[in-house]
């Protein structure tokens, strides 16, 4: 498994490979990503095993090096998603995600009267640390919620 | 966006909050000047507050400015779908400064972000409302004469009422003391408990009422709404349990002072109204001269 695994990341001659996300997490990331709207050649593979996590997710693109900004967009829902940048079949970039100060478009706020679920509003969320938990609040309405309760649009 | 506008509380620093009162004083004073001849300010109520609206109005009248806008959604052309971004855009070409009420929370600072004139929130749904703090400001100054170092009972709605989670963020620059009065159904969110803590604010929390604010310097009342309540047995236990009558007032400290934002319904008796420690009528007339301090302040005005 590990061997199969290791040939189909280094058969990407460039690109993005992004592996150990969770297998119920794999179509969020293609849809935040905006993969299903992408032209590069694109793997999916889900449901492998993973000795981590159990059961896994992985996405290659080819010749497209994601930049942080927009990696950065899938930690909310896989914190512990591994980013590998493939220059000529090597990995010339290890990235660990790191949440961002703030959040625009992908998340949904779960308070019905704010202003984001009646008008074409962008959303926007702050992300704080209070007391060791992460909670998002909308810029708008000002409401908190918890990182696990966050609604992905 | 316009960087004048006022959407929430926390927008105004320890220093602004207390030069809007300062201000304030100053206009009640001398209420009556023409420092905003020619200016033209728009009251944009889509959803109807005659005492805000009333308030806001006056204060621009009373300072030499002229007023258009709309009193109701139902008059205005949201009715017939049009977007808060272009409602904006349209009534910033006529007017200077727009005051604002809407029923969604967050429809005042997105408002901010996309007008070319300054927007004073006059309340966005349960969010914020911060001339009311403002006034509350106001007036506990002007009763006690100074912010400094009070003990405050809050009493009633602390789950859903704005104008309590507003007024302890406002009155956090000053040292005071809470005490948290409410039934069990409505008690003071864990967020703002988390932000007493964090900024060193002592609170204690019961849920009776009784003569539990015998040591309190301001006793703010809010009203206890039946809609909050699933269970209509519970609502009728606890609107006599919260109903504050005069004759509990006796041990009361002598500069203590009843604040409410009003409308009230049965959580004052009206045996208070005559008593002097009853302040809530003239906490209204000084929204007054708060609203002019806001609406002078956001046109950059003196």
């Amino acid at each position: 498994m590990s061997t199969e695994k290791k040939l189909k990341v280094a058969a990407l001659r460039n690109g993005t490979v992004i592996d150990h996300i969770p297998s119920d997490k794999l179509f969020k990331v293609v849809s935040i990503l905006h993969l299903d709207t992408c032209l590069n050649q694109i793997t999916l593979a889900n449901n492998l095993e993973s000795a981590k996590i159990g059961s896994k997710g992985l996405v290659k693109i080819s010749d497209r090096a994601l930049e942080e900004d927009e990696t950065n967009k899938i930690a909310l829902i896989t914190p512990n998603a591994k980013i590998n940048i493939i220059r000529d079949f090597e990995v010339v970039e290890k990235r660990a995600l790191s949440l961002p100060e703030e959040i625009r478009e992908i998340v949904q706020c779960t308070n019905p009267v704010c202003i984001t679920n009646n008008q074409p509003v962008t959303t926007f969320f702050h992300v704080l640390k209070i007391n060791e938990e992460i909670m998002l609040k909308c810029h708008y309405c000002e409401r908190e919620v918890k990182r696990e309760d966050v609604k992905i649009k | 966006m316009s960087n004048n506008s006022l959407v929430s509380i926390s927008d105004y620093s320890k220093e602004e909050i207390l030069a809007i009162l300062d201000s304030a004083a100053d206009f009640e004073a001398n209420p009556n000047r023409k420092t905003l001849d020619g200016k033209v300010i728009a009251t944009l109520f889509f959803e109807p507050s005659t005492r805000t609206r009333l308030s806001f109005e006056t204060a621009v009248v009373r300072l030499g400015g002229s007023i258009i806008g709309f009193s109701d959604a139902a008059t205005s052309s949201s009715s017939k779908g049009e977007t808060l971004n272009d409602t904006i855009h349209m009534v910033s070409c006529y007017a200077d400064a727009i005051v604002m009420r809407h029923p969604l929370e967050g429809a005042a600072r997105y408002a901010a972000e996309v007008s070319p004139v300054p927007i004073i929130n006059a309340g966005d749904g349960a969010n914020q409302h911060p001339s009311q703090t403002l006034l509350d400001l106001y007036s506990i100054l002007k009763t006690q004469g100074t912010l400094e170092n009070l003990t405050i009972c809050l009493v009633g709605d602390l789950k859903y009422g704005r104008t309590v989670h507003s007024l302890i963020m406002a009155m956090s620059h000053f040292h005071p003391t809470f005490k948290f009065i409410a039934p069990d159904e409505l008690k003071m969110p864990d967020e703002y408990k988390v932000f007493c803590r964090k900024n060193n604010i002592p609170f204690t929390e019961v849920n009776e009422l009784n003569d539990n604010f015998n040591d309190a310097d301001i006793l703010y009342m809010t009203r206890v709404q039946k809609e909050r309540f699933l269970d209509l047995m519970e609502y009728e236990r606890v609107k006599n349990v919260y109903t504050l009558k005069n004759f509990m007032l006796a041990n009361t400290k002598s500069n203590l002072r009843i604040l409410h934002p009003l409308p009230r319904v049965n959580e004052i008796d009206p045996d208070v109204d005559g008593n002097e420690k009853a302040y809530y009528f003239r906490q209204a007339q000084n929204g007054l001269y708060v609203r002019q301090a806001i609406v002078s302040k956001v046109l950059g005005q003196k």
